[in-house]
């Protein structure tokens, strides 16, 4: 990312709320997608079905994905996520395509920069970005999969690094302007993602902001690996990131409080996209555009949040209302936090002065 | 923690091998649930952050840090604090880091090795979003003075923020407490320099924290806890308003200040402070006086403190025999029936034990002592039930019964014992016959028993056609109850070509004692069982057509054209010298001290299924804790055998002037070699080999036909070592039995190998300056050879009674000879001394009918006998592949 896009995205910050696109899941199962869409010509013979593989179709259907990506723009999305939340070899592994991992990442970052250029050529005035999705991967490197061997894991840091670091140079490669890694369950996923770009930008010789979005997974408050809000905030803003969040999980209106604690400990910009309200027994989100905008607009106005967006069930009409929703809201203003020692576990721990 | 001022970091300590002799012992024995405890209470009684160090010599400090920290990783109720992931090892810091999804702190690095390695780890340790601690060191050392202390520390930091841009507030400098009142001038102000040192960092570097390692002070104390305890508070009530932020200190057990005896308090404070120059004394003079009477008293392990039967299964799994009496008794005490205790808390702790063992996180030695906690459990036990069975007869039904032995003409029976012990482990009733069973007494046994499963061992080469006969032998009677086959010259090949065939009843091959209780299981499985035998008679199919297939006809030579490719060995410049003496001599009481030096330990372990290379095992991940463990016994069973005056191993041995007629070798009872003494017979490898300048190679060709010499010996452990196991035996204790054999195995390799290196420099005097480590001579880097009858070179088990003719063995050392050629006691080795340059150890390999006709002609044999004793050299036989893959290292025992 030129310095230019870098210090574009920081002014647009400075002076108002920025908004996330919404799901990619729920648009794709909207369009009934057959098992021959996802394998196109490429994966015909692919020994694994892959409906469902939503990343694929950045190679076998890019006009899927690029429509999708269009209507969230054409809605009001500043910034669009790239269609890579499993793109990496130790997700795809599930699907026998481990070695397609940098291709995903490099052609879905390709196809997010098309629509977003083609959005700013519509709409100079109104830059847009794309960030680059880092995914939680299906493993966790902090919690043993087998109840009776505790000390076993299922994948290593140096897995998570490896597998990390070649999506995101893909990522890169391909020209986002932001990473994001999101839906965080397990902390020690997140750092070893984050390890891994670190790595990828001193080979480069460049870097782009980092944005991290944490997953409270019920309403206990804690990630699935049982950190706290400040915990997580303590664990990894050694990436010194642009933004650090939430996602996913809940709905807006459990969400609301764990925004509140993060963004009274960061001293970076604040996102939140939570689901369209929890899942209803079919699986599906209930929670319309209209009433998901009223929450975010009240955040917005107690000055909790710099950038909304949605996660699992919305849609373009939700990020419509929701922009419209902070439209002339004054964004979060940064705390100023004092210097100090803060450690966490499971929990944080701040050492006096 | 009262005693200190809140903004005083509590780390906890305990979870320190180095700083924590019973948690060291917890990692090495492997009992991480112990050690999750210490951390659990270390989080209970208020420690913040805690320290987590596995710098220890004997452990696989990434292995264990990893292990640990993931095992605290499930814990919640642990894993809220921070970890302190404390190593002077680099690799060891980054596997702790790797393994925690919070914000840690990384402990430590330093200037030590220069700005540049210095700033790398701060950067790698910033990548994993860690904090650090950075002790004062640099290129020249560890600062000792404020003045230095306050120097590398203000470098590091302008280095680390100024340069490289970290947050200062993830600084931790450690400025290095040593040791005071040492009664070497130079250590009195070392309390004070850190004192000072720290009020000095925090004024002048921003935001850091300051720490120190406070035990180190009081180092000159060890072992006097009262004066130790009280000098770290005195130090603490200092250093702390100086800018001390956390410790790593058993703040704990720390006496509040003002409770110190003041006299104590007074002395304590002079020291630390540097106030006096003879502080230092004056503490010693006033320190046994606080010395705490009961220490030194041990307090009973945490896992004493647990209920009857949780102790009980501990016992069994630890292999711990120590309490296991009183515990059976408490169990039984409250149980309805004696019986109830075996089956209860007793198999309970077996069941753990075999699963353990059956996911190969349990290993042979572990089991075989988890064995003799049973038996002595049981043991005790006894009495009470028999008393119960008067009232109510009750006769335990166990899983299976196996009637097992090694078979007529063998007496090595360290792997039947070891398959025995697992087998009753995991609740069959083993009837052990012992050694050099015929087999008719083995069948008649396994009949009046109804026994479920015949299981026959054998080491040597005969033992195969022996356990061909019992298979026979069960098929002439009618049988059809399963064989299993096992020992070190037993083959899946061959017990599918030639054992199976002979007998219509499942036969099955053990490749190791660990796999003995899945094939009975299986066996005995009425679900099971039929998949298994269809899939082994499948594989027992295939095995026949591949040796059928495998016929090495054409790359053979005849014996014509092998014997046309001898050595061809350049005798004129043969420099052998004639042996110091001639004729027979004997060694009586050779010392297990010299011995000792010389056991290879490598098989050994193999004999306990711990593989790997020797000493590197005792340091693996997967078995070394086991191996470790077994190591410390076998040593301290050494001990005992010193001290056991019928433990006395013996040597005979004898050279003659020799020349090399054909194959033969011809011994004669004078110099000019015209009186014919007797006959080495050898035999020549006939395979072609595909480069053409490697000879086909006979013993023989090693002796010079004109006239050499040759050598002879038999070495043995002595029938001690069979007494003593036997008392082992009797006494329940099936592990020290089989250790003291295994032992006496390696005491007989290794006074083979102690006499041979005796020879070579002195009776026969062939290289006087020999100078070699243990190391080489396990290599056999020497120049000389000494093969035994029964391995690769030459496998005919008969000639050994050449040369217990020759020495007169039975007289003058009292080993024996069975009719299979198997040396009793077993820990014997006997073979030959051929000191030319170029004589070397090779495999035979198969030869052909032409040798074999020629064999039995020279040995005055029938073809059939020649057939008998070579079958495993022989065409369409499964067992020479594997002996010939055999290293030909000549050896004895094995």
């Amino acid at each position: 990312m030129t310095k230019n896009r870098a210090s574009k995205l920081r002014k647009a910050t400075e002076r108002r709320i920025l908004v996330l696109d919404g799901a990619t899941g729920t648009a794709v199962q909207a369009r009934n997608l057959s098992e021959a869409d996802f394998r196109g010509e490429r994966f015909i013979k692919n020994r694994v079905d892959l409906a469902g593989n939503n990343d694929v179709l950045s190679l076998t259907r890019p006009d899927v994905v690029r429509d999708i990506h269009k209507a969230y723009l054409a809605a009001g999305a500043d910034i669009v996520e790239t269609n890579t939340f499993t793109a990496t070899s130790i997700s795809q592994a599930d699907y026998g395509l481990p070695e397609i991992a940098r291709e995903i990442n490099l052609r879905a970052a390709m196809i997010a920069k098309e629509a977003t250029a083609e959005a700013e050529g519509e709409d100079p005035t109104k830059p847009r970005f794309v960030a680059g999705v880092v995914g939680p991967t299906n493993k966790t490197a902090s919690i043993s999969p087998e109840v009776d061997d505790p000390a076993f894991r299922d994948v290593t840091f140096e897995d998570l690094r490896l597998s990390y670091g070649e999506a995101v140079a893909g990522l890169l490669d391909g020209g986002v302007d932001i990473l994001m890694v999101e839906t965080v369950f397990d902390t020690l996923n997140a750092k070893a993602a984050l390890f891994a770009i670190d790595e990828v930008f001193e080979r480069r010789g460049d870097r782009v902001p980092i944005m991290i979005s944490g997953t409270i997974t019920d309403r206990s408050g804690r990630t699935l690996s049982g950190q706290t809000t400040e915990a997580f905030w303590n664990s990894v803003r050694h990436a010194r990131p642009f933004s650090i969040g939430l996602n996913c999980a809940l709905g807006p209106e459990d969400l609301r409080q764990y925004i509140a604690d993060m963004g009274a400990v960061a001293d970076c910009l604040v996102t939140a996209h939570p689901n369209a309200g929890l899942p209803n027994a079919f699986g599906g989100y209930d929670e319309t555009p209209r009433a998901m905008a009223a929450h975010i607009g009240e955040w917005a106005r107690s000055g909790l949040v710099n950038v909304v967006g949605g996660c699992c069930g919305t849609t373009p009409e939700h990020i419509g209302a929701i922009a419209k929703a902070i439209d002339g809201v004054a964004p979060r203003a940064l705390p100023v936090i004092s210097r100090r020692m803060r450690l966490s576990g499971l929990e944080p721990f701040e050492l006096p002065a | 923690m009262s005693v200190l001022p809140a903004r005083f970091v509590n780390i906890g300590e305990r979870t320190n091998v180095t700083g924590s002799a019973g948690f060291k012992r917890m990692i090495l024995d492997d009992d991480y649930n112990a050690a999750l405890l210490v951390a659990r209470d270390q989080v209970e009684n208020g420690a913040q952050i805690l320290d987590v160090n596995m710098d220890e010599g004997m452990l696989n400090g990434v292995v264990a840090i990893t292990r640990f920290l993931n095992l605290i990783g499930s814990e919640p109720d642990i894993c809220r604090i921070p970890v302190m992931v404390d190593s002077s090892d680099w690799s060891v810091i980054e596997a702790g880091l790797r393994c925690l999804q919070g914000k840690p702190i990384a402990n430590s690095i330093s200037l030590k090795d220069g700005e540049e390695l210095f700033l790398e780890k701060a950067r790698i340790i910033q990548r994993y979003g860690a904090a650090m601690v950075v002790m004062a060191f640099d290129e020249e050392g560890q600062a000792e003075t404020a003045e230095r202390k306050v120097a590398i520390t203000t470098r590091a930091y302008r280095l680390l923020v100024d340069g490289v841009g970290y947050p200062p507030e993830d600084i931790i400098f450690d400025p290095n407490v040593f040791a005071i009142a040492t009664g070497i001038p130079e250590h009195d102000d070392y309390g004070r320099a850190f004192i000072e040192a720290t009020r000095e960092i925090r004024r002048t570097l921003p935001h850091v924290q300051v720490s120190g390692g406070v035990s180190n002070l009081s180092f000159s104390f060890r072992g006097n806890e009262p004066v130790r305890q009280a000098i770290h508070a005195v130090f603490l009530y200092h250093a702390i308003p100086a800018g001390l932020s956390m410790a790593i200190v058993n703040a704990g057990r720390l006496p509040v200040y003002d409770d110190i005896p003041v006299e104590l308090r007074e002395r304590a404070e002079d020291a630390v402070l540097n106030l006096r120059p003879d502080a230092g004394e004056r503490l010693l003079e006033v320190a046994e006086k606080y010395r705490d009477p009961a220490e030194g008293v041990q307090r009973d392990p945490a896992w004493r403190k647990g209920d009857v039967k949780d102790r009980i299964v501990h016992a069994l799994v630890h292999g711990i025999a120590d309490h296991v009496v009183d515990d059976t008794e408490e169990a039984r005490q409250v149980a309805d029936r004696p019986l109830d205790v075996i089956e209860g808390p007793l198999m309970d702790g077996m069941q753990v034990v075999g699963d353990l063992f059956g996911s190969g996180r349990m290993f042979l030695p572990q089991v075989v002592k988890s064995a003799r906690v049973m038996k002595r459990a049981v043991a005790h036990l006894e009495p009470f039930m028999d008393a119960d069975r008067a009232g109510s007869p009750t006769k335990r039904k166990g899983a299976g019964k196996i009637v097992i032995a090694t078979v007529k003409g063998d007496v090595h029976d360290i792997g039947k014992n070891i398959v025995s012990v697992v087998l009753r482990c995991n609740d069959y009733e083993v009837i052990d016959l012992g050694v050099m069973v015929p087999a008719s007494d083995i069948l008649d046994r396994a009949e009046t028993e109804g026994a479920d499963i015949i299981g026959l061992s054998g080491l040597i080469t005969p033992s195969l056609e022996e356990m061909r006969r019992v298979a026979r032998e069960m098929q002439r009677r009618g049988l059809d109850l399963p064989l299993l086959i096992g020992g070190a010259t037993t083959s899946k090949l061959h017990t599918a070509v030639k054992i199976a065939t002979e007998y219509v009843g499942p036969v099955t091959h053990v490749t190791d004692a660990s796999r003995a209780v899945g094939v009975v299981r299986t066996l005995l499985s009425p679900t099971a069982r039929d998949g298994f035998l269809v899939d082994q008679h499948g594989e027992h199919q295939k095995l026949r057509a591949a040796a059928r297939r495998g016929s090495p006809a054409v790359t053979r030579l005849t014996l014509a054209e092998a014997r046309e490719n001898a050595a061809q060995i350049d005798w004129r410049d043969h420099q052998t010298p004639p042996p110091s003496f001639l004729g027979v001599r004997n060694l009586m009481d050779i010392s297990i001290t010299d011995l000792e030096a010389r056991i290879d330990w490598r098989p050994f372990f193999q004999t306990w299924e711990l593989a790997g290379r020797f000493p590197d095992l005792l340091y693996d991940s997967d078995v070394g804790v086991a191996a470790r463990q077994l190591f410390e016994d076998a040593n301290a069973m050494l001990s005992v055998l010193k001290q056991d005056t019928r433990v006395a191993p013996s040597a005979v041995f004898g050279f003659w002037p020799a020349k090399c007629d054909g194959d033969d070798i011809r011994l004669f009872s004078d110099a000019k070699r015209e009186r014919p003494l007797d006959v080495i017979h050898t035999l020549r490898q006939q395979r072609r080999h595909s480069q053409s300048d490697r000879p086909n190679l006979a013993l023989a060709d090693f002796i010079a036909p004109a006239g050499d010499h040759v050598g002879c010996f038999t070495v043995t452990a002595g029938s001690g070592i069979e007494l003593l196991a036997a008392e082992h035996e009797t006494g329940g204790d099936d592990y020290g039995a089989i250790l003291v054999k295994a032992l006496g195995d390696r005491l007989a390799e290794a006074a083979a190998e102690w006499l041979h290196e005796r020879i070579r420099r002195e009776y026969w005097g062939y290289v006087p300056n020999e100078d070699f480590t243990n190391e080489d001579l396990i290599a056999e880097r020497y120049r000389g050879i000494r093969p035994a009858p029964g391995y690769p070179a030459c496998p005919d088990h008969t000639e050994k009674r050449t040369i217990f003719r020759l020495l007169d063995v039975e007289k003058t050392i009292g080993v024996m000879l069975t009719e299979s050629c198997a040396m009793r006691p077993a820990s014997s080795v006997s073979g030959y001394y051929f000191a030319h340059t170029d004589a070397r150890y090779f495999g035979l390999g198969r030869i052909g009918p032409d040798q074999l006709a020629d064999y039995a002609l020279r040995k005055g044999w029938s073809i059939e006998e020649a057939a008998h004793w070579l079958a495993a050299n022989l065409d369409d036989d499964a067992s020479v592949i594997d002996a010939t893959l055999v290293p030909a290292s000549g050896d004895g025992v094995t």
